[in-house]
């Protein structure tokens, strides 16, 4: 029989470090996109969507911060969200492929943004139930403009895919290039299985099965089709541990140039 | 003043709600920070430092620098002070919080009301959309032009009855 022994372990805490990593996935896959959409100032279609892609991105960019401010706290070495936008490498950077795919045509671009609002709307509702409280917030801030920005993405889904011959092929070529990418956002590894366990975030499997149903309703209403099982296993991941695809790189040089020529500068 | 600005004064709560009163959205001027109902909590310590936390719109609201600056500089300029505005994301702001009286004067001025603060399912399409009603005739005959306007916090509607665009205030 053994004597009552006095534990000296405390009860688990948060994991720091896979909560570290959590943070910079939420985070880089909005400074990812909104980087993308910003490059489309000028040269959207028409004023009103010159005005709507930048306003999604100014939001995206604006819910990086929350979750790369957090980030930082988080990591305890004194970098904040800055450090983490302008002073990581392409290998440090945990955003899924899907958004660092550059934009190509405005069909790719809207079928790029609506896979991912749809799977941020189904990721921030369940965040904004999060048991660590400031994910949990941040995630309640970021579902109420996620909402309205799958509102804009879902509506030219059904306009350009119920559209004209040339802009139902266009919008059908885009999402037969990116649904490969799509696996990722819900491929559960070390990282996400701790955060599950935790409370902090959602299950990935619930969440792709979720993601899944709304997105094939709004594909089947724009008389779009899901490519065969085939090619969908033909899938790309990597992002979410640091293996970019080229693109990455070429994003970050621009992204990053006038904060690493002008370290320090205020503007 | 002297007195006031050596923190010999000090001001009350209600000192600093009636002075945030005056202290507009620089993007919707007919609209006060307490109108938008982004001014969370108020609280003056015995030295007379003021703190005021407030809630941003939206994320990436580059309005929320200028107000903060704004408040700062009002209720410093009224001879009270240190003051301290802090930032706080939770609960996440919602239009619900913009007062019905504020409700009236965006429309005076020729931007729709917010509705509802949506409650319904995840993915809602434009076209399940509820008309908006026409500030300036009060029709509902309209449609949404735009989901995104001229600021973050707006849409760009198309009035069909009075043949007039106008603005309208999302409801979020």
């Amino acid at each position: 029989m053994s004597t009552q022994t006095v534990s000296v372990t405390p009860a688990p805490a948060a994991p720091v470090n896979a909560l570290f990593e959590l943070l910079q996935r939420l985070g880089d896959d909005r400074l990812i996109l909104g980087h993308r959409l910003s490059e489309w100032c000028g040269h959207a279609p028409i004023l009103e969507t010159e005005i709507a892609l930048a306003n999604v991105a100014l939001d995206l960019i604006g819910e990086a911060t929350m979750f790369l401010r957090l980030a930082g706290s988080v990591e305890g070495n004194g970098r904040d969200e800055d450090a983490l936008a302008y002073f990581r490498e392409a290998v440090a950077f945990r955003n899924c492929l899907l958004v660092e795919q550059p934009n190509g045509d405005f069909a790719f671009t809207i079928v790029r943004q609506f896979l991912f609002d749809v799977y941020a709307v189904v990721m921030l509702d369940a965040l904004a139930k999060s048991a660590h409280a400031e994910v949990a917030g941040i995630g309640a801030k970021s579902l109420k403009e996620a909402k309205y920005h799958v509102r804009h993405s879902g509506d030219w889904m059904l306009k350009l895919g119920d559209g004209t011959d040339e802009s139902h092929g266009r919008m059908q070529r885009a999402l037969d290039e990116l649904w490969r990418f799509t696996p990722e956002l819900f491929a559960a590894d070390s990282v996400d299985r701790e955060m599950a366990e935790a409370g902090i975030a959602p299950d990935l499997t619930a969440l792709h099965v979720q993601w899944d149903a709304l997105v094939r309703d709004v594909i089947s209403r724009a008389t779009l089709t899901v490519p065969a099982d085939a090619q969908r296993r033909a899938n790309a991941r990597g992002g979410r541990q640091g293996a970019h695809t080229e693109h990455l790189g070429h994003l970050l040089a621009e992204m990053q140039i006038v904060a690493r020529s002008h370290p320090g500068a205020k503007w | 003043m002297v007195a006031a600005a050596r923190g010999a004064t000090h001001p009350s709560r209600d000192d600093i709600l009636a002075i945030l009163d005056t202290v507009k959205d620089p993007e919707v001027p007919v609209l006060s920070v307490r109108d938008l109902g982004i001014v969370r909590d108020v609280a003056v310590d015995v030295d007379g430092a003021v703190s005021v936390t407030v809630t941003p719109t939206y994320s990436g609201c580059p309005a929320i620098l200028v107000i903060e600056n704004d408040i700062t500089a009002a209720i410093e300029a009224a001879g009270f002070g240190p003051v301290r505005v802090t930032t706080t994301f939770s609960p996440a702001w919602t239009t619900d919080w913009i007062l019905p009286d504020a409700r009236a004067r965006l429309k005076a001025y020729g931007i729709a009301p917010p509705g509802r603060a949506d409650t319904g399912g995840l993915v809602q399409l434009m076209r399940a959309r509820p008309a908006v009603q026409c500030p300036y005739c009060d029709s509902y005959d309209t449609e949404v032009r735009s989901e995104f306007g001229t600021t973050a916090c707006k849409s760009v509607c198309w009035c069909r009855s009075c043949r007039q665009p106008f603005e309208e205030f999302k409801a979020i």
